[in-house]
């Protein structure tokens, strides 16, 4: 190690990398509960794109039609979830188990013909991260914008999918809707609002980013396919959406601090310094453990959850 | 309309239950038929495909049954969980489906298959990788260190920063031993260079082994070793243009530009032995672990990203091994803090190397305990 600088940017650079299909899939959950259904499903809609993702980018070797399929399939899962509990109204803490059932046992039945192999070095081409030499020269602001655009492409669509779904949900009246219908979901169907039409769109969004999250793991990350790919980084999602508040922009900074903590035990390992290695693997789900405590203990109302979150919406009930 | 609708799915769910029912009676009878035919359950932890360490186990299946042919059905279970009891209902249906040899290659399952044993007295049970045994069940494994010695004199000699990275699972003694024998290979070549070790606390989980190595690599390592059962950590290396050492089978085509070697496994001989004993009545409960000599572990064939010359060092050392001239554990060795743990003229016994838990001199890392 040359120095304690080049150490942490190393170190951020691969945590940016660990946060990004945690980026994808936090904001994929967002969308879901903003429309009031709490989506446990979000690990199964994640290896259903990983899997989607895989497949078409070995057949076609064309990075679009991989992200187009990844994001049909996580949407596809998501349409299920979506007419099981927005149509049906069946309940969502179930049906959202029973998609993540599903999105494995799917994932792992169609990968299987493709187990282990890899996507040809033509492809993976175009997700090389970018490199701007000149950035080394700039004195300490240099190597901190290198940690964040010394990046491939696909994070680059991930700052630009959280910053965009930001402006959607604070500064369009799209966004406002949206709010409302997962805030009162009466008082939204009251005031006109299309309900059913709210849900289904932005719960398919929300699983299609999903399906993104995934796919940046079996397409750009690892690139190739192996079973259950994602390793629990859905449920990691599912709790991380309390963190940031429901909010978009801070599920950048999220991303980053648990991609960070994923990671940062092999760091330490690395530096020779003795730490358990089993309390630096439990690090993110003690991490996720203090999230949800804190964010019980804030008051501000700010921080609280949609108010319809979980509630299946029947109109004649009011 | 509603009521018809009911009566005639019971109906239809009485007529299914009924054909299920009688099939199964006539599959059973049908094996009785055909005698002599023995079934074979194998109880895997991962898939088939993965490309590793079950991948290695299919093989040895499919070895089996081209090898005996028609004196065998064999049947297998795939990504069984070790981590909880679900591998007993898996063995119990093996069992309920007629085999009469069960295999399990984790070692997870070995308390419940202990179990297990107890009660079905006339099936054979074959536990691989742990240590009890029974008047009807066995243990066995494979030296895999010892090709792990001969691929860390392919890492040592072609490491240019005079640090190899080694990613590693869980702080068992087959880890531990594994990473020994690599570095005690490496150092036999490369007395300068270094092994340094990172846990990643994962068996299977491409991501999070890639990320290991990355870490590795950014600490300036330019040959990554592994302990997994997946190519997450030859991918890393490859990404940076570094050199790989893979494990459980040849992966060259993952990592093409990478991947100089692997210890690999070769189960189809061991397993058709034992069928075979099975089938002659001659089978014994003694506990197995193969070395070179039996072919049951070996080196895959170095590619061209292996170093010059590496090949005629580890065809000696391959000879040396097999003759039983050379034990990858025998002294002098030093551990960590330079003390002699194996003083010259002696050598680790199996069971100082089963439970092994100090790494030697070269290694840099530390060995959590639970």
């Amino acid at each position: 190690m040359t120095n304690t600088l080049d150490f942490f940017v190393l170190f951020l650079k691969s945590a940016v990398v660990a946060g990004t299909p945690l980026l994808f899939a936090i904001i994929g959950a967002i969308y879901n509960e903003k429309a009031g259904n709490l989506n446990l499903g979000i690990e199964g809609m994640m290896l259903l794109g990983a899997v989607a993702g895989f497949q078409a980018a070995l057949s076609t070797q064309n990075p679009l039609a991989s992200l187009l399929s990844a994001c049909v399939f996580g949407a596809l899962g998501a349409l299920i979830y979506a007419f099981l509990t927005v149509t049906l109204r069946t309940n969502q803490v179930v049906t959202g188990l029973a998609l993540t059932i599903f999105g494995s046992g799917m994932a792992r039945f169609w990968g299987q013909n493709v187990m282990g192999q890899v996507l040809s070095e033509s492809f993976s081409r175009y997700f090389r991260p970018l490199s701007f030499p000149f950035l080394a020269k700039i004195p300490i602001l240099g190597p901190i914008l290198s940690v964040f655009l010394e990046q491939d492409l696909f994070v680059y669509f991930g700052y630009a999918i959280a910053i965009l779904s930001g402006i959607y949900l604070y500064n369009t009246r799209w966004g406002l809707n949206l709010r409302a219908v997962g805030g009162n979901t009466a008082a939204a169907d009251a005031s006109g609002i299309n309900i059913t039409l709210y849900k289904y769109v932005h719960i398919l969004m929300g699983g299609a980013l999903c399906g993104l999250g995934g796919a940046y793991l079996s397409v750009v990350f690892v690139p190739s396919w192996q079973e259950n790919i994602t390793a629990g980084r859905g449920w990691i999602a599912v709790a991380l959406v309390i963190f940031t508040s429901w909010n978009p922009y801070k599920a950048l900074w999220g991303a980053l601090l648990f991609g960070g903590l994923d990671i940062v035990g092999f760091r330490i390992q690395s530096l020779n310094i003795p730490v358990n290695q089993y309390f630096l693997r439990m690090l993110p789900y003690l991490a996720t453990l203090m999230v949800i405590i804190i964010g019980s203990i804030r008051k501000s109302s700010k921080h609280n959850p949609p108010k319809d979150l979980g509630n299946a919406y029947f109109r004649e009930e009011r | 309309m509603r009521k018809r609708f009911k009566s005639l799915f019971g109906l239809v769910l009485a007529v299914l239950c009924l054909t299920m029912v009688l099939t199964g009676c006539d599959g059973q009878g049908g094996a009785n038929n055909k005698e002599e035919k023995v079934k074979v359950g194998f109880v895997y932890i991962g898939s088939a495909e993965d490309k590793g360490y079950t991948y290695a186990h299919d093989q040895g299946r499919l070895y089996l049954q081209e090898k005996l042919g028609d004196k065998v059905e064999i049947l297998y279970q795939e990504n069984v969980s070790d981590a909880d009891n679900s591998s007993v209902a898996v063995m119990q249906s093996l069992i309920d489906q007629g085999c009469t040899i069960i295999f399990a290659n984790s070692y997870g399952y070995m308390d419940y298959m202990h179990d297990i044993a107890q009660d079905y007295p006339d099936v054979t049970f074959l536990h691989c990788s742990g240590s009890k045994s029974a008047d009807n069940m066995l243990n066995y494994f494979g030296r895999i260190y010892q090709p792990r010695y001969l691929s860390g004199i392919v890492a040592g000699m072609k490491t240019e920063t005079n640090k190899i990275g080694y990613v590693a699972a869980y702080p068992i003694p087959e880890v531990v031993r594994g990473i020994n024998a690599f570095t005690l290979g490496v150092r036999s070549v490369n007395p300068d260079a270094t092994v340094e070790v990172v846990w990643t606390s994962t068996w299977y989980d491409p991501a999070t082994e890639k990320q290991a190595a990355i870490a590795l690599l950014d600490n300036n390592c330019d040959v990554i070793a592994q302990h997994q059962d997946t190519t997450g950590p030859q991918q890393a290396a490859e990404s940076r243009g570094k050199w790989s050492i893979g494990y459980n089978c040849d992966t060259s085509e993952v990592a093409a530009k990478s991947y100089m070697t692997a210890p690999v496994w070769n189960w189809g001989p061991y397993y058709a032995e034992q069928v075979q004993k099975v089938i002659d009545g001659t089978w014994k409960p003694e506990n197995y672990w193969g070395g070179m000599e039996d072919g049951i572990v070996a080196l895959a064939p170095l590619t061209a990203n292996a170093p010059e010359g590496a090949q005629e060092k580890v065809d000696e050392m391959t000879a040396k091994i097999m003759s039983g001239e050379f034990k990858v554990f025998q002294g002098p060795i030093k551990d960590q803090s330079g003390n002699i743990r194996v003083p010259e003229g002696t050598e680790l016994t199996d069971e100082e190397m089963l439970s092994i838990d100090w790494f030697v001199e070269g290694v840099v890392g530390t060995i959590s305990s639970d």
